[in-house]
């Protein structure tokens, strides 16, 4: 299959006040955004696809002169792919708060003329929908065919059908979760505070110190890791094999597994930025869309008009296969059109975002059908035309 | 044939729909590729969900329009509320159980009734083959004894005796043909495949 080729992001300025969930609000922001397809003369065959905690706008394609850089979902979306940009218009948007171009900590507060640094509003996935909808606004897509996203991306295709049901028609909610538990939460407060009590991280301010609280992002980055992969995966991967033959009797590197954590928290540390780390944990923290409902999930999604693809992955520990029987089985109560997917896939978490057959035919088969739908619900004088 | 296959829906299959309730809620347990499910929607308005285990049949019941759960009916149906669905199915399924009484149970509660077929043990080739001294092999139980998923067997009068102890009422049984077809005659005996139309005591 051929990959969609080389893409360039695109940018949308908003002057008009975001108010945000916490009270605050954003005076004015900029979205980055990636489109690949065509938008069908009535703006009915568009899919947003939404990212997790470290992905960004750039969901498919490479960037010209750097073949290297294929975007996090290039195996999903694409050319003849499971989300075919030959048949669909797919909209990849990175969310504020990110590092990756749209308005985030790093960028200059109006107010102060300083960058945001930590003062940026912490904003959640409720505020992010609001902001993709006014993106959406501006590209003339009045309703989605499909929003879609795996993990935190997934919450966000919860949240679109929650927030703006008669403006999707299709939400793909993939190895994600109704909220997350207490394990979850506390997995990123240690991540949190290796990040808040690194001495490079100045309250936030770092920017202005000309360092990186590098120390702390990478240990942030390491914990992380290891909840997106599965026990058996690590196994299979690195076992206790040592890095030498012998153990070192030391602190340095003994064992792969150590070397592989170290190198991933190293990368990781070098484009990530920290305040972003912090902000969309926090994103991840506070959704709970059936707290406003005393905890009942089924009361939360009374009022999606949405057809709901719900996947999960059999070896995801992070958001396992219980979470999302949680949102299946809201929704059957509510009488809600729902297909559910339990994938026995090996990889854990990080499954959302890797090749596996029956996972990719699932979801291909899915936007057949909604391929289908929208061809027998194309308005008559397109059809006459055609 | 009695009972033509209408949109090409096995035989059996297109008897045991004329049982199924139009406009009602239905759960398909082991529902395949939808079949069933998707000849209901269409053919009598129903709606519902299939619940089905095999990785390769849930494309095949999104291609047909049909709201497929996958989990494994052993599992428990803790998804599904006490009486959600006027009609639960399960068709050639439950011999494949380990624990049927549960799953039975699991039926009885969240059905206000039921429609449950499996094979009759007591088919009379199934009969002459055990005269013989040997396990049967037919159309109905097409399995080694050693790679069968048919980990029960049972009779007619066999699951009659359960369906009452968990408190299911037997509505309506027929007794079907390798064919499809009704069998009137002597149907303990001449009937391949048992069908129970059950209702919650």
């Amino acid at each position: 299959m051929q990959s969609i080729g080389h893409v360039t992001p695109q940018s949308i300025h908003f002057g008009e006040p975001l108010k945000l969930q916490s009270g605050a609000s954003l005076s004015e922001y900029t979205l980055v955004y990636e489109t690949y397809g065509t938008l069908n003369a009535d703006g009915s065959n568009a899919v947003l696809v939404c990212h997790a905690l470290n992905a960004s706008h750039h969901v498919a394609g490479t960037y010209e002169g750097k073949p290297k850089s294929e975007g996090w979902w290039n195996n999903m979306v694409g050319p003849g792919k499971a989300l075919d940009t030959n048949r669909f218009f797919v909209i990849g948007v990175n969310n504020l708060g990110s590092c990756f171009g749209s308005t985030g900590p790093m960028h200059t507060n109006p107010a102060t003329g300083k960058p945001y640094g930590a003062s940026f509003p912490v904003v959640t996935v409720e505020d992010w929908v609001h902001a993709q909808a006014r993106l959406a606004d501006r590209l003339g897509i009045q309703k989605f065919a499909a929003v879609m996203g795996g993990s935190l991306g997934g919450m966000q295709a919860m949240a679109w059908s929650m927030l703006y049901p008669d403006r999707i028609a299709h939400s793909l909610v993939i190895a994600s979760t109704p909220k997350l538990s207490a394990q979850n939460i506390a997995f990123n407060d240690v991540a949190r505070q290796a990040i808040l009590t690194d001495p490079d991280f100045h309250a936030g301010d770092f920017y202005a110190h000309g360092v990186v609280p590098r120390r702390g992002l990478r240990v942030a980055r390491m914990i992380g890791h290891i909840t997106y992969l599965s026990d058996d995966d690590m196994a299979e991967k690195f076992g206790r094999d040592l890095r030498n033959a012998e153990y070192q009797f030391s602190y340095g590197v003994d064992f792969e597994i150590e070397s592989y954590l170290r190198y991933q928290g190293d990368k990781f540390s070098e484009y990530f930025d920290a305040n972003t780390y912090l902000l969309i944990t926090k994103a991840l923290d506070y959704f709970d869309p059936a707290r406003a409902h005393n905890g009942d999930l089924g009361a939360a999604l009374a009022n999606t008009q949405t057809e709901f693809l719900v996947v999960s992955f059999t070896t995801d520990w992070r958001f396992a296969p219980e979470r999302s029987r949680e949102i299946v089985q809201a929704l059957v109560n509510q009488r809600r059109r729902v297909t559910y997917a339990e994938i026995d896939a090996p990889h854990g978490h990080d499954a959302f975002l890797l090749d596996d057959v029956r996972y990719m035919g699932v979801v291909r088969a899915y936007y057949d059908k909604i391929w289908r739908h929208l061809q027998s619900t194309a308005p008559r004088k397109q059809r006459e035309i055609a | 044939m009695i009972m033509p296959s209408i949109s090409g829906l096995r035989a059996d299959l297109a008897f045991i729909a004329h049982w199924v309730t139009p406009h009602s809620q239905v759960l398909d347990l082991g529902c395949g590729d939808g079949a069933m499910l998707q000849y209901l929607q269409h053919e009598k308005q129903c709606s519902g969900y299939g619940v089905e285990i095999d990785d390769d049949k849930i494309p095949r019941c999104v291609d047909r329009e049909v709201l497929v759960i996958q989990q494994n009916i052993e599992d428990g149906l803790a998804m599904f509320a006490d009486d959600a669905f006027d009609t639960v199915l399960c068709l050639s399924a439950l011999q494949m159980m380990k624990h049927v009484e549960p799953v039975l149970r699991d039926i009885a509660r969240v059905g206000r009734e039921a429609i449950v077929s499996f094979p009759n043990f007591a088919h009379w080739p199934h009969r002459l083959s055990l005269l013989m001294g040997r396990m049967p092999i037919s159309e109905s139980l097409p399995f080694q004894w050693y790679d069968t998923p048919n980990l029960r067997c049972a009779t007619i009068s066999d699951f009659e005796d359960l369906a009452r102890e968990v408190g299911l009422e037997v509505i309506d049984s027929v007794a079907l043909s390798d064919a499809g077809e009704p069998v009137h005659v002597l149907p303990h005996w001449r009937g391949s495949q048992a069908v129970f139309r059950l209702r919650k005591r």
